[in-house]
This record gives structure tokens, C-alpha cells and sequence, in this order.
């Protein structure tokens, strides 16, 4: 950190001053002038919690995709799919036994089985042809995105919030004073913010079983260099097909996590797919780290952007993946 | 195989040339059927009615005009974009809202022969800016990021009104008259898709031979060594990409003069992806590929439906046929159905079953 403050110090001035310029909006009592002019906090903090809980949820999608494409450079084009298939799957399995709960466990089992299954059947046929494997995942996304639509129709459906975590949470936040001098505390859904702080907790494992594991030390290895690592005597076919199947896996949750958030539909597949590309485009390929920073930015400049300029909205998304491309093309945590 | 194997060899170091070191020399110039192909073409409108001359051939011509230029980028280049559908798209959107449609608050009135080269140079414009940013990273990114361009575009489509009249689109659109002809008759508009393809083709023929292609397929195949012998090797990918842009904006303005309306409908991820899927299927290594892939395509969209009702199948799972089709085409053949149909002519003239110097990255 002080290394990165000493190389780039007028890129760290402006990065605190933005840090304490959003501290001020979120903790502050907004002056008159300033409702005005952008109107109400509440809708503000609204914007920004949604952005950062949005920010939770692609950055499951990511993660997996990420890890997929660090470790066996495979472009997984497929992952929406996979997406949309653990959040109908937790669908079935919460309205079949009512238990949101083993929703995630189905979810994560079945997509991971899937995953397990592409790596052995398909992408180790095809090793070291990235371009080849791209092809594959965009044939196998239509193909799951047609047997899916046949499956489950096009209708929208919405997994049930369990009972505890229906209802809003009232925040230590402030979003208004009243004339009688009372405050106003932001109310927001609690689930949101349980789901927020279990991808929270998600990535940390992730990190921590990354940097601190065995496992996950032969796993940057095979990030840095798979033939040396597979020379080294370790068996990285299995390396590979554990790490599909947890990439998959959490597209699976991810999948749950969307469908309570918001619903699951035909085309969900390719808003997640461009979700995780535009994250990973920007927070670095193959970091777990990028891939949470980008979520978060990404999260954040959407909603933000939904509210303030509802109808350009995606160009503020796109001009974020243009200025990282053109100021850092391999992403903003990348090592190369 | 070859647009995988550059790829590979531009990633991994290796050096092993694929059977398609002269991508050009399978042309229509040296294949004797290809003549009878030539006149069938042209004397197409005795043959066909109306629903075939437009439905089948006309949009086949159209659509492959669209992924010949992928072919030119992936084939010549090695860049494999995902946005050419999104270049037409804007071309044709362009062309609505420079010129005459339905939705009189928002297109300006231009005629036709003054808002068409608008929309193409300012879908060459897109199309280079496009590129640009694309080849800021290289190989494998560059399908993201086209991927991301092309998806980005068709929500913005969504959103905005101003210019793009949201999810509804822009209807009616005026096509040209000039020469006492309404070239959207059905001939004349024959004529004019087989012109431009016509037209497309050659120049793609033309300039893989011409210098500039010959420093691209260096470039694709080593960009070290290219830029070592003093050539700039981002200018050559990004006029490679402004090249590509006007092709698909051509085939983009004759798209939106076929169905008179574009919508977001049309510029959706799923189009794009078939662009891909259509040049991949015809093969991408000769501009005569993205044509074939073309063909087959139109015909599997137009009758799949009869047929898999036929086979007591649900008609509505033509993606599912399209999708299954084009994995067999990845898995089984490396360069779509003309490697099919070279391996296939090489066991007829050999006597022997010997596979292509391609083909050996199966197993």
C-alpha cells in the first residue's frame, strides 16, 4: 500500500479525496443546496446500497468466472448459463421443501457437478486451445439457454425469502433531519445485506484459501505457470476440475442469490455473462481481488447511473471499461 | 483449424503452419462449379419466387456479407470480434435516423443518397473506435471486449429514446428510388444484395493478396517479428477493423432495407453470436466461407421448424438444432464445412483416408 502511495501519489490524493468526498454523502446531513440540486439522500443511499449489494452479487459471478479463466485460461462464455441453471435449480428445490438454505447447497452441488462434467468431457479434449474452447462455450451456452427455456418456459420466477429476513433493517444512517429536530434513519432489506455480507464472507474464504492453503498455493502457481507446475509432479488435471467446479459452484449460488434479489428469466444468462466480462475486464483477469473491486465499482456505477441518468445508464458502465482499457488494458489489480 | 492454431501459436510460441498458410488459393476463380454457382446467382430471379429470392437468397447475401467481415477480421487478422453484428446494426439504425421512416420526430428527412454514406462512415467511425480499443489487448480478450461492445450497444438501444426509440425501434423505413426503379422490389433488391456482396467478396479477395493483407496475416501470425521489421502492428489491426466496419455497415444498411424497421431485437447478443456462428459453420479462412455458413444457416432458420415438427419434435427448439450443429462443426471439423469438404476431396484424389495437417489437435 505505502509502495503504491509512494509511485502514484497524485493517483492516491485523488483516490482519498473521492473516499472522503463519498464518506461526507453517506454520513452527512445533506444541506438544502445540495438536495436541490441532486435531489433527496434517501434515494442516494438507496442507490448506493443497492450498488454495493449488486456489486455482492456479480461479484459471486465473477469470482467464478475469473478463477476459471486465471488458472486454465478457458474464456467460459457458458457461465451465464450456469448462472441461470443454479437459480432455477435453487427455485425448484426452495418451492419443493421450502428451505432457502438448502437452495444454496443444491444449487452449488448440482452446477458444480456440471462443471466437473464440462471439464472432463469437453474442455480436456481441448487443452491449450483457448480460442477453441471459447467456440465450445458459446455453442454449449445456446444450447443450455434453449434446453432451459424449454424446460422452465419463459416466465419469471422469484425464490421465496425465508420468513427471518423479510423486511426492512433500519440503518445507523441518516437521511434527513425533521423540523422537529428528530432524525430519519435509512431503512433497507435486511436480506439484501445478509446476502451482501455472505459474499462478503465468500470472498474472504476465497482469499484466504488462496494465499494461505496448499491448495491454493498450487492454484496461483498453476495461475503464474500450469507447465512448470504440472512438471513439478503436481496433478493439475485434478487442480483443474476442482477449480471448475467451485467456479461453478458459486455461479450456481449466484444463481440462488439473483433469483431472491430479483428473478430469473430467459436473458439473465446474458446480462450475467456481460456483467462478469465488464467486471473482469476491468478489475483484472484471473485476480479474485479485481474481480471484487470491479464488482463493486460496476455494482456501484449502475445503480448510480439507473437513478441519476436512467437512460444512458450503460454508457457510464462502458465508458468505466473504456478509460480502464485505454489507462491500464490489463485491468486495475493485474499483475501483467 | 487454422484461426485456432494461429491463435495457439501466437500464444504459445509455436510455430506449426496449419494447411491454411495461403488462405487465398481456394478461391472461386479456380474452381470450375464455381461458375455455374456465378450464373445460378444471377439468373436466380428466373428460378426463384419471390418468398425464396428474398427469405433464402437475399438474405443469405445480406447475412453473409455480415460475416464475411468477422472472416476478414479472424480469418486475415486473428481477431476474432463479436461486434460485427453491432457495426450493421448501428450502419442500419443510422440510415433510419438520418434518412426517412415512420418516426417523424426522430429521423432527420435525408434522402437516401445522402444519409447512406453517412451511416457507413460513421459506422466505419464506430467500427475503428471499435478496434481500437480491442487491440489494446490481444488473442483471447479481444472476443470479450467485442463481446462487451456488442452487448453494451444493444442496451443502450434499450434505454435510450432520443436516438434509438428504445425497445419499440424505428419503423417504416424509407428504401431508395433512383432510376425510375424501387430497388425494394423484389428483383431490383436481389440485384443490389448481390451487387454489394459481389462487390464485398472480390475486395476481400483483392486485398487478402494485396500488400496490406499479406502484412495482416503477418501480423496475425507473428506480430513480434512484423513489428521487428518495422511494421506498425496496431495501425494494421485497426485498419484491418475499419476495413471490416465497412463491410458489415453495407451489409447493415441493405439488412435495414430489407425488414424497413431495426430494433433492439435486432443488435441482440444472441444475433451477434449467430454472426460468429455463421462464419465459424461456413469457415473462416476463405471469404466464400461466411456465404456457405450463411446458406445453411437461413435454410435451418426458414424450415426447421417444419421439420422438427415433422420428426415429432417441438418447432420451437431451432436454437437447440443451430446450437448442437455448431458444436459438432467445433468439435469435428477445423474449418467449418469447407475443411469438411477439402478433407472429403483430399480422400477422393489420395485414395486414402489421410487427415489435413489441420486436423491433428482432436484427440
Amino acid at each position: 500500500m505505502s509502495r503504491f502511495i509512494e509511485r502514484h501519489a497524485i493517483w492516491s490524493l485523488i483516490i482519498l479525496l473521492g473516499v472522503a468526498l463519498a464518506a461526507w454523502l453517506i454520513f452527512a446531513v445533506w444541506p438544502p443546496g445540495l438536495e436541490e440540486a441532486i435531489g433527496r439522500k434517501k434515494v442516494f443511499l438507496s442507490a448506493v446500497f443497492n450498488g454495493i449489494t449488486l456489486g455482492g452479487l456479480y461479484f459471486l459471478v465473477a469470482s467464478g468466472f475469473t478463477l476459471i479463466f486465471g488458472l486454465m485460461r478457458n474464456v467460459n462464455l457458458a457461465h451465464g448459463s450456469l448462472y441461470l441453471f443454479g437459480g432455477y435449480v435453487g427455485y425448484g428445490i426452495s418451492s419443493a421443501t421450502g428451505s432457502w438454505i438448502l437452495a444454496f447447497i443444491a444449487a452449488f452441488i448440482v452446477v458444480a457437478v456440471i462443471g466437473v462434467l464440462l471439464q472432463l468431457l469437453v474442455f480436456r479434449r481441448m487443452e491449450g486451445q483457448d480460442l477453441r474452447q471459447t467456440m465450445v462455450t458459446i455453442g454449449l451456452s445456446i444450447v443450455f439457454a434453449d434446453l432451459m427455456l424449454w424446460a422452465f418456459g419463459g416466465d419469471f420466477y422469484q425464490i421465496q425469502t425465508p420468513a427471518w429476513l423479510i423486511g426492512p433493517i433500519q440503518l445507523p444512517l441518516m437521511t434527513a433531519m425533521k423540523s422537529s429536530g428528530e432524525a430519519v434513519f435509512l431503512q433497507y432489506p435486511l436480506v439484501r445485506l445478509v446476502i451482501f455480507c455472505g459474499s462478503v464472507v465468500i470472498g474472504i474464504a476465497m482469499w484466504l484459501a488462496l494465499n494461505r492453503t496448499r491448495v491454493g498455493m498450487i492454484v496461483r502457481a498453476g495461475v503464474d505457470d500450469r507447465e512448470i507446475l504440472a512438471a513439478t509432479g503436481v496433478q493439475i488435471q485434478l487442480v483443474f476440475v476442482l477449480v471448475f467446479a467451485l467456479g461453478a459452484g458459486l455461479a450456481g449460488i449466484a444463481g440462488v442469490v439473483g433469483g431472491t434479489f430479483q428473478s430469473i428469466s430467459p436473458g439473465e444468462d446474458t446480462r450475467f455473462l456481460l456483467a462478469s466480462l465488464v467486471v473482469v475486464i476491468v478489475g483484472g483477469m484471473g485476480s479474485i481481488p479485481g474481480a471484487a473491486l470491479g464488482a463493486l465499482i460496476i455494482g456501484l456505477a449502475e445503480q448510480l447511473g439507473s437513478v441519476y441518468i436512467p437512460t444512458y445508464a450503460i454508457v457510464v458502465t462502458f465508458l468505466i471499461m473504456v478509460l480502464v482499457l485505454a489507462l491500464r488494458p490489463q485491468g486495475l489489480l493485474a499483475r501483467r | 483449424m487454422s484461426l485456432i492454431q494461429e491463435a495457439q501459436a501466437r500464444d504459445g510460441g509455436l510455430t506449426s503452419r496449419g494447411a491454411a498458410a495461403r488462405p487465398a488459393a481456394w478461391s472461386v476463380t479456380e474452381q470450375p462449379w464455381a461458375w455455374a454457382v456465378a450464373v445460378l446467382l444471377l439468373i436466380m430471379p428466373i428460378i426463384a419466387n419471390g418468398f425464396f429470392l428474398i427469405e433464402i437468397f437475399g438474405t443469405t447475401l445480406i447475412l453473409g456479407t455480415i460475416a464475411l467481415s468477422l472472416m476478414f477480421l479472424a480469418g486475415y487478422g486473428g481477431m476474432v470480434s463479436l461486434m460485427q453484428l453491432t457495426i450493421a446494426g448501428f450502419a442500419g439504425y443510422m440510415v433510419a435516423v438520418f434518412g426517412v421512416s415512420g418516426n417523424a420526430n426522430i429521423s432527420l428527412g435525408w434522402p437516401w443518397w445522402l444519409a447512406t454514406p453517412m451511416a457507413l462512415v460513421l459506422a466505419v467511425l464506430f467500427g475503428t473506435l471499435g478496434g481500437a480499443l480491442a487491440v489494446r489487448t490481444e488473442g483471447i480478450y479481444t472476443i470479450m471486449i467485442t463481446l462487451a461492445i456488442g452487448a453494451a450497444f444493444y442496451y443502450f438501444t434499450n434505454q435510450n429514446w432520443a436516438i434509438f426509440n428504445g425497445h419499440t425501434g424505428i419503423n417504416t423505413i424509407a428504401t431508395p428510388h433512383f432510376l425510375g426503379i424501387d430497388w425494394r422490389m423484389d428483383v431490383a433488391f436481389y440485384y443490389l444484395t448481390l451487387a454489394v456482396a459481389a462487390l464485398c467478396y472480390f475486395a476481400v479477395l483483392y486485398l487478402s493478396r494485396a500488400p496490406f493483407g499479406l502484412a495482416l496475416q503477418g501480423v496475425r501470425d507473428n506480430p513480434r517479428r512484423m513489428a521487428a521489421l518495422g511494421f506498425n502492428v496496431n495501425a494494421h489491426r485497426i485498419a484491418a477493423y475499419a476495413f471490416a466496419a465497412l463491410i458489415a455497415g453495407m451489409g447493415g444498411v441493405l439488412q435495414v432495407w430489407n425488414y424497413r424497421q431495426i430494433s433492439p431485437g435486432s443488435v441482440a447478443v444472441e444475433r451477434c453470436i449467430d454472426i460468429l456462428i455463421v462464419a465459424v459453420v461456413g469457415g473462416i479462412t476463405r471469404p466464400v466461407g461466411p456465404y456457405i455458413g450463411a446458406f445453411i444457416f437461413v435454410i435451418l432458420r426458414t424450415f426447421a421448424l417444419d421439420f422438427l415438427v415433422k420428426v415429432g419434435l417441438d418447432g420451437n427448439r431451432f436454437r437447440l438444432l443451430i446450437g448442437l450443429g455448431f458444436l459438432a462443426i467445433v468439435f469435428w471439423s477445423s474449418d467449418g464445412v469447407i475443411g469438411l469438404y477439402e478433407r472429403w476431396r483430399k480422400r477422393g484424389e489420395r485414395g486414402e483416408a489421410r487427415t489435413r495437417p489441420g486436423g491433428h489437435g482432436h484427440g
